[in-house]
């Protein structure tokens, strides 16, 4: 029901990956919460980051809840929860470089040359901009079947971003762990779907559907 | 009041210079005394119940760096002390029913006078000042902190080394049911650090029992802890159970977890990065959101008192 889809979902969802902005802005404005603390920028680019990571790993979460459930509806919430992670991505390295380095562009080149983890950050962001551009129905037509071939880069993306991540983590590793924990199920069910495939020579009951995509 | 004719200030009007200039410490000063003081107060507090009047101190000026202190708000709840959790406001949240009285340091190795002292006994003899240092994180956050201590070679001196005390070590409480954060294996518990006996004898090297004109807060190292303002924080240990004089080099907790990232001296030095970032400069805690980052100073600005100490040392070598 695309009604329904536009009418309530799609609203929701917009919403929902606009909240963890909206706590920040809130809280950088002390109106909720407790302000970003000693460290605004510090705290700025930890939410940031880390809600990029997050909604980067629900929209390959996406793909195993389709087939599981079998609806169609799902796949449209991916475009939203793709675009948002690249967005907030986005927003994450434009604080990095306006707040943190005051876009002194030199400091920026020679971090981005010296520090691997940033390098890796970047190169995360780097993966997703294609991904974001061409992530309208123009785009998706327009490219066909290359369209679910250039998107693979979400894959590289995501184990790019997670490292970023745990790189910069000065000790206790335990989050780090579970972000490559989840990362490794995800990536983990889509190997073991494309092997048993494989294996069995058939093409999967949802072959028709990955003309959108094969995740 | 019409600010363009002059003619209008009456006298009475003018905040007196000496007011004027210390206005921040004023203001400060009693906003650090109703925090601190709030910090400690409340039913069943076992602070409120031992801990002793605030402290009476001098300021000495010689060794304080001039501009405003960072707000005791920021200083006592955003640090590192993994004791008490990872995240910057957890050893403030998590270090309420911790209990830095009664309280006793053991002195061992190299020295003549061994033994456990109470912490009565070690803050006895010694005139407490006040010293407003920076602060410079390994992590590239800084603070300015009005400290309040007394020299550490004083204190040393009154064990006498001996000769083949080279080194002193310094560790801190062991007690994952006061401190949870020891209760992950984040660092090898208890934390270690070290210095080396001419570094610890250096008048900068600080004793520090208090800040912001009271006792130490728990999460700020209560009740004794160290600061070398020279060095990375991660150096200046805290909540201080033992000292031990070596002849060989102390390991160090950092240096043991990670140590191509933390060396035993770490001497703050901007010419020297971190492996994953740089120490160039750093940022202010405080300063807001627009605030750009500062140069990092050599030995943390400290390079007349200590550069001496270094003198032919390879500091990429020895960071």
């Amino acid at each position: 029901m695309p009604d329904r889809y536009r009418l309530i979902y799609r609203p929701l969802l917009l919403l929902a990956v606009a909240l963890p902005l909206g706590w920040l802005t809130a809280r950088g404005l002390e109106v909720l919460g407790p302000g970003l603390g000693a460290n605004p920028v510090r705290e700025t680019l930890h939410l940031t980051g880390k809600t990029a990571l997050n909604l980067l790993l629900l929209t390959l979460l996406v793909s195993p809840l389709r087939e599981w459930f079998r609806s169609p509806l799902l796949l449209r919430t991916r475009r939203i929860l793709g675009v948002a992670a690249f967005a907030y991505a986005l927003l994450h390295f434009a604080i990095y470089a306006a707040l943190e380095l005051g876009l002194d562009f030199g400091d920026l080149g020679r971090e981005l040359a010296r520090r691997p983890y940033i390098t890796l950050g970047f190169a995360a962001l780097l993966a997703l901009a294609p991904l974001a551009a061409t992530s309208t129905d123009r785009m998706m037509r327009r490219l066909g079947r290359r369209w679910a071939a250039l998107h693979k880069l979400v894959y590289p993306a995501a184990i790019m971003a997670a490292w970023h991540f745990h790189w910069q983590v000065k000790a206790g590793v335990a989050e780090p762990l579970l972000y490559w924990a989840a990362l490794a199920l995800l990536l983990g069910w889509r190997a073991w779907r494309a092997w048993r495939r494989r294996s069995s020579g058939l093409t999967s009951k949802s072959a028709p559907a990955t003309a959108r995509g094969r995740t | 009041m019409d600010r363009r004719d002059p003619t209008l200030i009456r006298p009475s009007e003018i905040t007196s210079p000496e007011l004027y200039l210390n206005r921040r410490e004023v203001i400060g000063a009693l906003g650090a005394a109703a925090t601190i003081a709030a910090l400690g107060t409340g039913p069943g507090s076992a602070a409120a119940a031992a801990a002793p009047p605030a402290p009476r101190f001098t300021r000495n000026a010689r060794f304080s760096v001039g501009g405003p202190p960072t707000s005791v708000e920021d200083v006592t709840s955003y640090n590192n002390f993994y004791e008490f959790g990872l995240d910057k406001s957890d050893p403030k949240a998590n270090s309420g029913s911790f209990r830095p009285r009664p309280w006793s340091v053991e002195i061992a190795g190299e020295a003549e006078v061994l033994g456990r002292f109470t912490l009565e006994d070690i803050l006895k003899p010694h005139a407490l000042e006040e010293r407003v240092y920076r602060f410079r994180c390994v992590e590239a956050w800084s603070m300015v902190v009005p400290w309040m201590g007394f020299p550490l070679g004083d204190l040393l001196k009154r064990f006498k080394p001996t000769a083949k005390a080279k080194y002193v070590e310094f560790t801190t409480l062991l007690d994952p049911k006061q401190m949870p954060g020891q209760r992950s294996a984040i660092l090898d518990w208890p934390y270690v650090e070290g210095l080396r006996i001419d570094e610890a004898m250096n008048p900068l090297a600080l004793m520090v029992v208090g800040l912001y004109g009271q006792w130490l807060p728990n999460q700020n190292g209560a009740p004794l802890r160290l600061m070398v303002p020279w060095k990375y924080g991660f150096k200046s240990i805290k909540s201080i159970v033992r000292i031990r004089f070596t002849e060989r080099q102390p390991r160090s907790s950092w240096n043991l977890s990670a140590p191509g990232e933390y060396g035993f001296y770490a001497n703050v030095n901007p010419a020297v990065d971190h492996p994953r970032w740089s120490q160039a400069k750093e940022r202010r805690v405080g300063g807001g959101f627009f605030e750009p980052r500062i140069d990092t100073l050599p030995f943390n600005g400290y390079a007349a008192e200590v550069a001496q100490l270094y003198r032919g040392m390879d500091l990429k070598r020895f960071y």
